[in-house]
């Protein structure tokens, strides 16, 4: 599975030498508006027999991940005037200007009889006319066709956005089947696009929120195993789990790790009164946090692991407060119209995403860690639980349907608010957590 | 649970000629997934649990988003009380639930809130305080499914659920 990254191709100097009036190609996604920009992948060479259609599904998935980010949008085929572009021929550049193509991939694939899969390319600038950067090469696996597609398509997306990557990454849900009275919920995994669903547990106790850690190697999860809830510890190559030791007179829930995995928040109830706490993995001792009959719920770590956000209806109704993990008085920092719950900070620290309840509807939004330039980016019947890409620039979350038949799907959406998509899934999800790039 | 369930239908149907009201609240899902096999034993034996879960009542309703016990609540569970005081032999679970219209983490703690209340009632009511336990289960499960405030307002409860005593 381990993708081996095999470097530069070439010597290929980054040319800052723009001939169009644009400037270099690349894309400025902190801009307002953005207009996605034109992208042409022709199907990928095979070097070798084999691997014509291992190549072929690779470019298909890299273009499909591109796409879904809503900052490309592909030129289709039919209009290329370049018919053949092989990875060593020279680009004709006025072929591909002619059909307004801002940026083109080319690339290679070759596999062995030992299962080796290795995929080199080139991103050129059209309409400057050079080389963007110099030419990479991975290599891996041949079982591992996804994943190598989207570690190509994760160096494109760095490349022309400067952002960090995220295709390559896992999600970790939770699969629903059958009535809304008799729902049944397991655990899952995918990848980011909602492919390689595996089953983590069985449907035959409500599991709820899994939460993986930012290694991607553990999920802490609430679950009524007992009986009662009870928060688990999985382990997400083994499928094995515990049991967290809690408190005595009271049940765990809600729980998240650190940005280390070393410790968790969670909520505890006892008496009917739920608080935060916090627990250190390796001693599986807690301490508690906050200390108010009111329900406080919901905590997650900064991505310093120095704060922690959480929401409370302390003042009356659920609204988002801050406190240092080491102890001191929360403080309030949502004030808008509505209620405020399931606050996630942003793995770049700059932002805190939360399920916003107003005039009856659902919506989430991202405040300022400071509470200031709050905007809802989605509303409906029901938008819940938001979670961050590990790059910061996507927040997926759950939709259900109003009604009897109402089922929950999992949507994604950009932080501008653009480019908001339903995952094709094959089954009802809900509760997703976004873990990290792999390695 | 699904299974079992189905499987009590054919059943219930048999029933059905003596007491069709009592039936038709069986089959639109007053019968929760997890409550015991209430056709088990015999409801007229006022010892029974079934006897306690329809005759009785097992469970209280709750306003939008509030946790305090109404008066036909705090009625409901003066009954509740005095026969859980005759009948000793059950351990009790109170559940908690909440509508829909809640996030996922918070209608959990208002559940544990609806559960506690009824727990406090009914101790003050005489009920052993060894002898109950509660739990919540949020939104996770709903008895009517509806997304309109008729269903809700049967969905915002309390379960007094007995099971066999231990000791």
């Amino acid at each position: 599975m381990r993708l081996i990254y095999l470097g530069v191709l070439a010597m290929a100097v980054w040319a800052n030498t723009s001939l169009a009036q644009n400037g270099p190609l690349k894309i400025e996604i902190n801009d307002g508006v953005i207009e996605p920009l034109t992208f042409a992948i022709p199907i990928f060479e095979a070097e070798n027999l084999e691997a014509a259609a291992v190549a072929t599904e690779i470019s298909r998935i890299v273009a499909a991940d591109l796409i879904s980010s809503g900052l490309f949008r592909e030129i289709p085929s039919n209009r290329f005037i370049s018919r053949r572009t092989t990875f060593a021929e020279a680009v004709r550049y006025p072929d591909w200007r002619a059909i307004n193509t801002q940026a083109l991939m080319t690339a290679a694939v070759k596999t062995t009889s030992s299962g080796r899969l290795t995929v080199k390319f080139r991103i050129f600038d059209i309409f400057s006319g050079v080389q963007l950067g110099s030419g990479m090469q991975l290599a891996g696996d041949t079982k591992a066709i996804r994943r190598m597609a989207h570690k190509v398509a994760d160096q494109v997306y760095e490349r022309i956005t400067g952002e960090g990557p995220y295709f390559d990454s896992k999600i970790v849900f939770v699969s629903e089947s059958g009535p809304k009275d008799n729902r049944r919920k397991r655990l899952a995994i995918m990848d980011f696009d909602g492919e390689s669903v595996q089953f983590l547990t069985g449907n035959e106790n409500i599991v709820l929120a899994p939460r993986i850690s930012n290694n991607g190697k553990q999920v802490l999860y609430t679950s009524w195993e007992t009986g009662f809830p009870q928060i688990y510890l999985l382990n997400v190559g083994t499928a094995g789990r515990k049991r967290l030791p809690t408190p005595k007179n009271g049940m765990g829930f809600s729980p998240r790790f650190s940005p280390d995995s070393k410790r968790i928040v969670y909520s505890f109830e006892r008496g009917g009164n739920s608080d935060i706490y916090l627990m250190d993995l390796a001693t599986a001792r807690s301490a508690r946090m906050t200390s108010s009959p009111s329900i406080d719920t919901a905590p997650s770590f900064s991505s310093d692991g120095r704060q922690i956000v959480f929401e409370s209806d302390r003042s009356g109704t659920q609204q988002l407060y801050i406190m240092p993990v080491s102890g001191g008085t929360p403080k309030r920092i949502s004030f808008g119209n509505g209620r405020y719950g399931t606050p996630v900070w942003s793995p770049r620290g700059d932002l805190i995403a939360f399920t916003k309840q107003s005039n009856g509807r659902f919506g989430i939004g991202v405040m300022r860690t400071d509470g200031s330039e709050e905007r809802l980016l989605s509303a409906s019947f029901l938008d819940e639980g938001p979670t961050w890409s590990p790059n910061g620039r996507v927040i997926m979350f759950a939709r259900e349907d109003r009604g009897p038949k109402g089922a929950p799907s999992l949507y994604s959406v950009d932080i501008t608010g653009r480019n908001l998509r339903a995952l094709n899934l094959r089954a009802p999800a809900s509760d997703p957590s976004w873990g990290p790039v792999q390695p | 649970m699904r299974l079992i369930y189905l499987a009590l239908v054919p059943f219930l149907a048999l029933t059905a000629c003596s007491n069709s009201e009592r039936d038709s609240g069986l089959l639109s899902g007053t019968l929760g997934w997890d409550d015991p096999a209430v056709n088990a034993e015999d409801q007229n034996d006022p010892k029974s649990q079934a006897f306690f879960e329809k005759t009785i009542g097992d469970r209280v309703f709750f306003e939008v988003d509030q946790y305090t016990l109404n008066n036909s609540a705090k009625a409901a569970l003066d009954t509740q009380a005095q026969w859980l005081m005759n009948n000793r032999g059950y351990v009790i679970i109170v559940e908690g639930h909440a509508d829909e219209q809640g996030t996922r983490e918070y209608n959990l703690a208002l559940g544990f809130r609806r559960a506690q209340s009824v727990q406090e009632y009914l101790v003050a009511r005489g009920v052993s305080g060894l002898r109950l336990k509660t739990r919540s289960y949020g939104k996770e499960r709903p008895i009517e499914i509806c997304s309109v405030e008729r269903c809700y307002s049967k969905n915002r409860r309390a379960v007094t659920l007995l099971t066999a005593g231990l000791s």
